[in-house]
C-alpha cells in the first residue's frame, strides 16, 4: 500500500514533467507538420541555463529568465533555420532539428564540460513536505507537480479562451484560410515554436536539479518523448497527457520492482524453466526496456495511438 | 540511361574501381592508412545499404545501426563457435552469416516499422533502435556487455591461397572484394522492377497502389534487403577489429550512417560512397586533432540541410552540367574567388571555438591565465589578444564571403539560368 502510494505520486510527478515535454512536441507537430527531434536538447538547454543563472543571482530569477531565453533560442531556429529548411520538405526539416541535437549537445560540451554540473534545489525547497506511512515526500516534488499543473492550467486556458488561442487552433487546421484572413502565419508558427521550446526549458529547469544536469539527459529523455507522443497518438495533446501520465507510472514503478520474470508468470500460474537468461531478468532491469516495448504494441494493436486522430 | 545493365563503359568503371581500390596499399603503405582505408570500406558497404531506404525509398531510418549490429555479434560468435576446425577460407564467407542475420533482423523488425511510411516510419525505427540497444546492456551472455564480445579471425592452420587474414592488408583485400560485391548488387538492385518501385513508392505511394503494387509489401523488401546488407557490413567490422560492442547497434552509430548518406547526397548511387569516404576521414583525421570535431561536423551538416540539400553527389552533378554546357570557364573565377574569404572565415571561426574549448576545458588547471596550447600556438587565454585576433579575422571572413559571395551568387544563377535556359 505505502509503496504504491509513493510510486504513484513520484510516477505522476515525473509524468508531468514529461507532458511538459510531449505538449509542445504535440503542439509544434500538429501545427508544423514538424518532428522536433531536438526538443530534448531544448529541455537540456533549460536545465543549463538555469544552473549558470542560479549560480550568479540565484534560483528564482532563473526559473523565470531560463524558459524565457530558451523559447527565444527556439524562436531564433524557427526563423533562420527551419523555415530554410522547409523549402526543402519535412525531410530536410527532421534532419535539420536531428543535426541541431547534435551541435547543441557539443556545444554543452564544448560550455560547461563533460560531467555533470553541481545545479541544486534551492534551500527554501529542500525539506519534507509530508510523510506518508513512513516514506516522506520532498517539498521539490510537489513544487514540479505545482508548476506543471499551473502551467497545463494556462496552455489550456491560452488556446481555449483568448484570442491568439483560438488563432493558433485555426492555423492548427487550416493555415491557408488563416492566413487569407490577414493573420501573419509564418510568425505564429515561430511563437508556436517559441512557445513549445520554452516550455521545454521550464521542464528542463525543474526537471535539471530533481535529476541531474548532464550533456546526456537530452538523449535520455528524448527518445522517452518520442514514445509518449506515438503511444499517445500523433498531434494529440490529450493522448500525450494520458501517455505522458502512463509512462511516468510505468517507469517509476518498474524501477522499484525487484521481482523476476519467473515470479510474474508464478503470480499467473505458470511457471518458466529455471536458468535461462530471460527468466531471471528483474522488473528492474526491464525498466528501460518497457516504454519502447508499450510502443511497439501500441504500434502493432493500435497505430493511431490511444487517442490520435489522424492515421500518419 | 542505357537499357542494358551490363554496358563496356559500365564494366570499365566498375573494373576500374576495383582495381583502384585493390591498388592503393601499394601506394599508402602505412598502418594508419591500410586501417582508414578498410573503415572507408565498410562504411560504403554500410551507407550505401542505408541509401537503400533513405534515397531509394524515400524511408527516413534512424535505427540502421540495428541490422548492423546484429551483423557483427552473429559473425562475431559463429567465428568463436567455429574455433579451431575452420579455416581462412570459411572466415572469408562468415560476413555471409552477418547478411543473413541482418535479413533476419529486417524481416523481424521491418514488420513493425514499414506498416506506415513519412514520419511514423522515422519515430518507430527510433523506438526500435533504442529497443535493441537497451535490450542489448540486459543480455551480456550475448552482447558481452560493456566489453563487447571479442574473436580471432586467424583460425586454422593452413592459408588460403596464401591468406591468413593475420596482416591488416590482407583484410583490406577482403573487405574490398566484399565491398565491390555488394555495391554492384545493390546497383544492380536500383535497375530490378522492385527497385523501381521503390522508387515509385518514395515519389507517389498512392499512384503507386493504383497501379496494384502493395507499397506496405515494397517498404518491407527493400527493408529486408538493405537490412541484410547493412549486415554484411556489420560481419566485416566484426572481422576488421575483431571486437564487437554494444555500441555497434546504438543510436550513435545509426545518426553516423545517416549522416554520412546525407552529406555525400541521397539522389545519386555514387553519394553515400563520397559521404562514407569523406566522414571516415574527417572522423579520423580532425577527431585526431581537436575534441571538438563533433562540433564541426554537426554544424557542416547543418549547412548542408540548409543550402546543398542534395549533398556532394549534387554540387558534382550541377558542375558536369555547367562543364559540359561550356559554362563551368565562367563559374571557376569566382569559385577561386570565393576560396580565400571562406578560408579566412573558418579559420576565424575554428579559432573561436578551439580558445572556448580550452579556455572552458581547462578550468581545473589555473583557469586561463597560464599560457595553453591552442592548435600548436602557446597563447596566453587571460589575455584580450588572441580573442581579438580570432575576432578579428571571424569578422573580416564574413564581410568578404558575404561582398565576394553576392557577386558569385550572380552569377551562379545567370549560369544556372542559361543552363537550364538551354534545355528548355
Amino acid at each position: 500500500m505505502e509503496f504504491v502510494a509513493i510510486s504513484l505520486l513520484n510516477g505522476i510527478t515525473y509524468g508531468l514533467l514529461l507532458f511538459m515535454l510531449s505538449s509542445g512536441l504535440t503542439l509544434i507537430f500538429s501545427m508544423m507538420g514538424i518532428l522536433n527531434f531536438a526538443h530534448a536538447s531544448f529541455y537540456m538547454l533549460g536545465a543549463y541555463f538555469a544552473y549558470q543563472i542560479s549560480s550568479w543571482v540565484g534560483f528564482w530569477p532563473g526559473l523565470l529568465v531560463a524558459p524565457l531565453l530558451v523559447g527565444a533560442v527556439g524562436a531564433a531556429v524557427e526563423r533562420y533555420g527551419l523555415r530554410r529548411a522547409h523549402r526543402f520538405g519535412h525531410v530536410a526539416e527532421l534532419l535539420f532539428t536531428f543535426g541541431l541535437a547534435f551541435v547543441v549537445e557539443e556545444v554543452v560540451h564544448l560550455i560547461w564540460g563533460k560531467v555533470a554540473v553541481d545545479y541544486r534545489i534551492p534551500a527554501e525547497l529542500d525539506g519534507t513536505l509530508f510523510t506518508l506511512f513512513d516514506t516522506s515526500f520532498p517539498i521539490y516534488k510537489g513544487f514540479m507537480m505545482l508548476i506543471s499543473v499551473g502551467m497545463l492550467v494556462a496552455l489550456y486556458a491560452l488556446l481555449t479562451r483568448t484570442r491568439i488561442g483560438l488563432i493558433i487552433q485555426a492555423a492548427l487546421t487550416k493555415p491557408d484560410m488563416v492566413e487569407a484572413l490577414g493573420h501573419n502565419v509564418p510568425r505564429i508558427f515561430m511563437l508556436v515554436f517559441g512557445g513549445g521550446t520554452a516550455l521545454a526549458g521550464l521542464a528542463g529547469v525543474i526537471g535539471g536539479n530533481a535529476f541531474v544536469t548532464e550533456p546526456g539527459m537530452a538523449a535520455a529523455v528524448g527518445s522517452i518523448v518520442f514514445v509518449i507522443v506515438v503511444v499517445g497518438g500523433l498531434g494529440s495533446l490529450g493522448g500525450a497527457f494520458v501517455a505522458s501520465l502512463l509512462i511516468g507510472c510505468i517507469q517509476t514503478f518498474s524501477v522499484a520492482l525487484s521481482i523476476s520474470i519467473t515470479d510474474v508468470f508464478a503470480l499467473a500460474g505458470v511457471s518458466l524453466p529455471a536458468g535461462s537468461q530471460v527468466a531471471r531478468l528483474t522488473i528492474t532491469q526491464l525498466a528501460p526496456v518497457l516504454p519502447y516495448l508499450l510502443m511497439v504494441a501500441i504500434l502493432i494493436f493500435r497505430p493511431r495511438g490511444l487517442m490520435g486522430a489522424r492515421e500518419s | 540511361m542505357s537499357s542494358r545493365l551490363v554496358t563496356r563503359s559500365r564494366l570499365l568503371l566498375w573494373g576500374g574501381c576495383l582495381a583502384l581500390a585493390l591498388a592503393l596499399p601499394l601506394v599508402f603503405k602505412s598502418g594508419f592508412l591500410i586501417s582508414l582505408l578498410c573503415q572507408m570500406g565498410i562504411m560504403v558497404v554500410f551507407s550505401l545499404s542505408y541509401n537503400m531506404l533513405l534515397g531509394q525509398t524515400g524511408l527516413l531510418s534512424f535505427g540502421h545501426a540495428v541490422y548492423y549490429g546484429l551483423g557483427a555479434f552473429a559473425t562475431m560468435h559463429t567465428l568463436n563457435a567455429i574455433g579451431k576446425d575452420g579455416g581462412p577460407l570459411v572466415v572469408a564467407l562468415l560476413p555471409a552469416v552477418g547478411a543473413c542475420a541482418g535479413l533476419a533482423g529486417g524481416v523481424l523488425l521491418g514488420y513493425v516499422t514499414t506498416r506506415k511510411a513519412g514520419t511514423t516510419f522515422a519515430m518507430i525505427t527510433l523506438g526500435i533502435g533504442e529497443l535493441v540497444a537497451a535490450c542489448s546492456l540486459m543480455f551480456p551472455g550475448v552482447f558481452g556487455g560493456e566489453g563487447g564480445v571479442s574473436g580471432n579471425r586467424v583460425i586454422g592452420k593452413e592459408s588460403f591461397l596464401g591468406f591468413t587474414w593475420g596482416p591488416q592488408v590482407e583484410m583490406y583485400g577482403l573487405i574490398v572484394l566484399w565491398a565491390f560485391v555488394c555495391t554492384v548488387a545493390m546497383f544492380a538492385l536500383t535497375q530490378t522492377p522492385l527497385g523501381r518501385m521503390a522508387n515509385a513508392v518514395r515519389d507517389n505511394p498512392e499512384r503507386a497502389e493504383f497501379v496494384g503494387y502493395d507499397t506496405e509489401r515494397v517498404r518491407l523488401l527493400m527493408v529486408i534487403l538493405s537490412g541484410m546488407f547493412a549486415g554484411a557490413a556489420g560481419g566485416l567490422t566484426a572481422l576488421n577489429y575483431e571486437i564487437v560492442t554494444a555500441e555497434t547497434l546504438n543510436a550513435h552509430t545509426s545518426g553516423v550512417v545517416l549522416l554520412m548518406t546525407f552529406v555525400g547526397g541521397i539522389g545519386f548511387f555514387y553519394g553515400p560512397i563520397i559521404g562514407a569516404i569523406l566522414i571516415t576521414v574527417m572522423q579520423i583525421v580532425i577527431g585526431g586533432m581537436t575534441h571538438a570535431w563533433l562540433l564541426y561536423f554537426g554544424l557542416f551538416f547543418l549547412f548542408m540541410v540548409l543550402k546543398a540539400p542534395g549533398g556532394i553527389a549534387s554540387l558534382i552533378a550541377v558542375q558536369r552540367n555547367l562543364w559540359n554546357a561550356g559554362l563551368f570557364g565562367r563559374m571557376l573565377p569566382h569559385y577561386l574567388a570565393m576560396a580565400l574569404p571562406v578560408l579566412i572565415l573558418l579559420a576565424g571561426l575554428v579559432g573561436l571555438v578551439e580558445l572556448t574549448y580550452a579556455l572552458l576545458a581547462g578550468e581545473g588547471v589555473g583557469a586561463g591565465d597560464t599560457a595553453t596550447k591552442v592548435l600548436g600556438m602557446q597563447l596566453k587565454l587571460g589575455s584580450p589578444a588572441p580573442w581579438v585576433t580570432a575576432l578579428a579575422v571571424t569578422g573580416t571572413g564574413l564581410i568578404l564571403t558575404r561582398w565576394i559571395g553576392n557577386r558569385a551568387g550572380a552569377a551562379w544563377n545567370a549560369a544556372l539560368a542559361t543552363l537550364h535556359g538551354d534545355k528548355a
